[in-house]
C-alpha cells in the first residue's frame, strides 16, 4: 500500500457517507476531453462543488454501443479533439482528493489496449476508485477481475431489467464498489420518466446479494432523482450534464451556470426523496 | 446424386467440431449484461433446433424450393489459362435467390426468429447484400424488419436501399461515426438492447458475440459440403486449395469449413482480404493481414485499431469487405496456421471482376472478384496441375455502378484502369476455332470441362 493508497476514496465509502446522512448519492457523468481536456476537469470540478458524491469520467470510445446520441456527440468530438487513454488518467489524477470519488467509465477495448493490469495499476496511482465497463460481463472478465483485486480498484458490472436472478447473483458476486443497474432496456439518453419497474430490479439486485445498487440511464432532473433517490443507493446522471455542455457550446461562463443548476437540482432531489 | 442437403447437425474432426464460444484465444461474449438473456435464449432455441427433424426438413425446404440449392459448380476454362493453366472450378453462391451466399444464413435465422416467438427482424448491412436477404426473408415470414445501414453506404448503393423499401422493408441511413458498416451495426445492437423483447437482431457474418459466429457458419456449411461432394464428382479428388474473400468472413467460412481436417494432403485454405489501396497506406480492410487482437461487435479477435484501442476506419473498393474486425474463427485458423490470408488490394480485385466478366460471362461481386483475383495468383504459383476452388460468393449487378466508375465509361472521372488492355488479355485465351472432332479425346483436362456450364447435372 502507497501513501496515495490510504487516502484515495473508494466509492463504497462515499455511499456509506451518503447513507449516514439518510440519502442516495448523487453521481455525475462527463466525457473526459468535451469539450477539451482541461474543460472536461474543470466541468467535473463544478460537479463536485454542487453536490455530486461520485464523477464517472468517460473514456470516449469510437464504437460507443451503450450511449445514446448526447453522449456519442461529446464522446466523438473528444477523440477528434485527439483525447488520449492517459488524459482520463490525467483527468483522474487532478481530480482526486477533492472530496468526490473518482470513477472511470470504459468500453472494454481501450482498457485491453492499454492492458488491463497495467489499467488498474496507473488508475490506483492516480487516486481513482474503480471503473465501470458496460460491455465486459463478469464471465469475460478473468483478468480484470485479478487486475482490479491485485490494485484495490472498484470493479462495477451492469444489471437491467431483463437480467434473471441467476445473472443477478452471477454479476453481484463479482462486483466490488455497487452494482449499476440499468433502469431501461436501452442505452444513455434522458428521459421524460423513470420506470416503475426498476424499484423492482433494485430490491431483485439487493435480494442477490448486492449491498449498494446505484441506478443509471434516464434520470435527469430533482424530481426524477428524488423518486429514484427514494430507494437507491445511488443516483447517476450523464446525459443531462453533457446536453448542458452541448448546449452552450462556445460559452463557457453559461455552461458553467448550467452545470452547477443541473447538479444543485439534483442533490436537492436525492436530499428530499427520503425526507 | 451424392450432393448434401443442409444439415446443422454437430460434425466430427479435430477442427471441424469447434462450436464456440471460444476458437482459441477468441471469440467469447462482449457485450451488455442487458443482452444476455436474448443471447441465452437464442442459444438454447439453436441448441434444440439443430436436433429437431422438423427444422432440418424446413431448412432443407427453403434450400431447394426457395433459394435454389444445390447451386452450381462451373469450370471456368478461359479464366483457367489466365491464371498459369490451373483448374479453376467456381462455386456459384452468385446463383442463389437474392444473389448472394447471405440466403443461407437468413433463412435459417428467420425460422429461429418465428420460434422465438419474435415479430420483427433487425439487420446491418454495408453493400446492401445483407439488408436485401433479411428484407427479402422478412416478406416470407410476414416479420417487420428494419435495416440499418452508414450513411455513406446508403449514398453509394441507393439501387438496394430503394430494393430493400420496395420488400417492405424501413431503412434507417446511420449518421453516426464514419457512418460506415461498423456505425451500422453499433446502431443495431442500441436498436437490439431496447426492442428485445419483440425484435431478433439477424448479424450477417460469423462475428459478434456467441453464438453468431458459429451459428452463421453452421447455416452457410452447405456451401462446403456441396463443393466438396462437387469437386470430387468433377475432378475425382480433393481441390489443391479453397478461396474466398473475407470481410467479416461468412462465405469463407462456409466453404472453408468442409475441408478443415482435410489435412493428409492439406487443403490450403485462403481467404482474400481487402487491401484497399494498399497495405502500406493504411487504407485497407485486411484484418488480419493488418490488425491486431482486441474487441469489437461483442467478440475478441483481429481489429483495425490504433494504439488507445480506438477503432480506424476501414477501406475498400467494396463496401461487403469494409469492415475492421473479422470472424473469431478466421482469427483462430490464422493464429494456428490452418489458413493463409493474403491481402488483394482494389486493383488486383477489379481487374479480376472484369477478366471474369469477359472470359466466362460470369460477372462477380467486387467482393468475390478479391478471391477470383486471389485464384489468378496461386494458379500462377502452383502451375497447371492444381485444382483451385474459388467461392463466388455474389453476382456483380449491385456493382455495375462501381465498376463503370472504375474503368471510365460514366462521369467525367478518369478510368483507374485500363479496360482495353483487359479485353486483350481476356481475348488471348478464346479458344482455336472450333475444328470437328477436335476437343474429342483430348487429355487436358481444361479443354475437357470447356463445355457449358449449365450442364451441370442435376440442375
Amino acid at each position: 500500500m502507497t501513501t496515495a493508497d490510504t487516502h484515495r476514496l473508494r466509492s463504497g465509502e462515499v455511499l456509506d457517507r451518503a447513507r449516514a446522512e439518510n440519502r442516495a448519492a448523487l453521481i455525475g457523468y462527463l466525457p473526459v476531453g468535451y469539450p477539451d481536456l482541461s474543460r472536461s476537469i474543470e466541468a467535473a470540478r463544478i460537479l463536485i462543488d454542487h453536490g455530486a458524491d461520485m464523477i464517472e469520467l468517460g473514456l470516449p470510445y469510437s464504437d460507443p454501443v451503450m450511449d445514446g446520441a448526447v453522449i456519442q456527440q461529446a464522446a466523438s468530438t473528444a477523440l477528434q479533439a485527439g483525447t488520449r487513454t492517459r488524459h482520463v488518467l490525467e483527468a483522474v489524477e487532478a481530480l482526486s482528493g477533492r472530496g468526490g470519488a473518482i470513477l472511470v467509465m470504459s468500453y472494454w477495448n481501450p482498457v485491453l489496449a492499454y492492458g488491463p493490469d497495467a489499467f488498474a495499476r496507473d488508475l490506483a496511482a492516480a487516486g481513482g476508485a474503480g471503473v465501470i465497463t458496460p460491455d465486459l460481463i463478469p464471465d469475460e472478465g478473468g483478468q480484470w477481475i485479478a487486475a482490479s483485486e491485485e490494485h484495490g480498484v472498484d470493479r462495477v458490472f451492469l444489471v437491467a431489467p431483463s437480467s434473471p436472478r441467476d445473472r443477478l447473483e452471477h454479476v453481484v458476486s463479482h462486483t466490488r464498489g455497487f452494482v449499476y443497474a440499468a433502469s431501461t432496456m436501452g442505452v444513455t439518453g434522458t428521459r421524460a420518466s423513470v420506470s416503475t419497474a426498476t424499484e423492482g430490479l433494485v430490491e431483485r439486485t439487493r435480494a442477490a446479494g448486492a449491498q449498494n445498487v446505484c441506478v443509471g440511464l434516464g434520470v435527469s432532473n430533482g424530481e426524477q432523482a428524488a423518486q429514484v433517490g427514494a430507494y437507491a443507493d445511488g443516483v447517476i446522471v450523464g446525459s443531462a450534464f453533457v446536453r448542458a455542455l452541448l448546449e452552450h457550446e462556445g460559452d463557457d461562463a453559461a455552461a458553467r451556470t448550467a452545470l452547477a443548476a443541473v447538479a444543485t437540482d439534483l442533490r436537492s432531489g436525492v436530499e428530499r426523496a427520503r425526507a | 446424386m451424392s450432393i448434401p442437403f443442409p444439415d446443422l447437425s454437430r460434425p466430427e474432426g479435430a477442427l471441424r467440431s469447434a462450436t464456440g464460444p471460444y476458437f482459441g484465444d477468441f471469440g467469447g461474449r462482449f457485450l451488455p449484461e442487458a443482452l444476455v438473456p436474448a443471447l441465452n435464449e437464442l442459444i438454447e432455441v439453436y441448441e434444440k433446433a439443430i436436433l429437431d427433424p422438423e427444422f432440418t426438413a424446413e431448412l432443407q425446404h427453403l434450400a431447394a424450393q426457395y433459394t435454389g440449392r444445390p447451386s452450381l459448380l462451373s469450370d471456368a476454362p478461359r479464366f483457367s489459362a489466365l491464371a498459369g493453366g490451373a483448374r479453376i472450378l467456381l462455386k456459384r453462391e452468385d446463383l442463389n435467390h437474392t444473389g448472394s451466399h447471405k440466403i443461407n444464413n437468413v433463412l435459417g435465422q428467420a425460422l429461429l426468429t418465428r420460434r422465438m416467438g419474435k415479430t420483427r427482424l433487425i439487420a446491418e448491412t454495408g453493400a446492401g447484400q445483407h439488408g436485401v436477404a433479411t428484407a427479402t426473408a422478412a416478406a416470407l415470414f410476414g416479420l417487420d424488419c428494419t435495416i440499418y445501414m452508414g450513411a455513406e453506404d446508403t449514398e453509394r448503393q441507393a439501387l438496394n436501399v430503394a430494393r430493400m423499401r420496395l420488400l417492405g422493408a424501413e431503412v434507417v441511413a446511420v449518421e453516426q461515426g464514419s457512418r460506415t458498416l461498423k456505425d451500422a451495426i453499433n446502431e443495431a445492437f442500441r436498436d437490439w438492447v431496447a426492442n428485445v423483447e419483440t425484435t431478433h437482431y439477424l448479424l450477417g457474418t460469423v462475428a459478434g458475440p456467441h453464438p453468431f459466429p458459429a451459428m452463421v457458419r453452421d447455416f452457410h456449411r452447405i456451401i462446403g459440403e456441396e463443393a466438396r461432394a462437387q469437386t470430387i464428382e468433377r475432378v475425382g479428388r480433393l481441390p489443391d486449395a479453397v478461396v474466398a474473400c473475407v470481410g467479416g468472413g461468412s462465405n469463407a467460412m462456409g466453404i472453408f469449413h468442409a475441408f478443415l481436417d482435410d489435412t493428409d494432403p492439406t487443403v490450403r485454405l485462403i481467404g482474400c482480404e481487402a487491401g484497399g489501396d494498399g497495405i502500406a497506406s493504411g487504407r485497407h480492410s485486411a484484418t488480419i493481414t493488418g490488425g491486431t487482437a482486441g474487441v469489437l461487435h461483442g467478440s475478441r479477435s483481429f481489429v483495425m485499431q490504433d494504439e488507445d484501442g480506438q477503432t480506424i476506419e476501414s477501406h475498400s473498393v467494396s463496401a461487403g469487405l469494409d469492415y475492421p474486425s473479422v470472424g473469431p474463427e478466421h482469427a483462430w485458423l490464422a493464429d494456428i496456421g490452418r489458413a493463409e490470408y493474403r491481402a488483394i488490394d482494389d486493383g488486383p480485385a477489379m481487374e479480376a471482376f472484369a477478366l471474369l466478366s469477359m472470359t466466362e460471362g460470369i460477372m462477380p461481386a467486387i467482393e468475390s472478384a478479391h478471391a477470383l483475383a486471389g485464384a489468378l495468383e496461386l494458379g500462377r504459383e502452383l502451375g497447371e496441375d492444381a485444382v483451385i476452388l474459388v467461392s463466388l460468393s455474389g453476382r456483380g449487378d449491385k456493382d455495375v455502378d462501381t465498376a463503370s466508375r472504375w474503368f471510365g465509361l460514366v462521369g467525367d472521372e478518369p478510368a483507374r484502369a485500363d479496360l482495353a488492355a483487359l479485353r486483350e488479355q481476356a481475348r488471348s485465351t478464346a479458344p482455336a476455332p472450333a475444328v470437328p472432332a477436335a476437343a474429342a479425346g483430348t487429355t487436358d483436362p481444361a479443354a475437357a470441362s470447356a463445355a457449358p456450364a449449365t450442364s451441370e447435372e442435376g440442375r
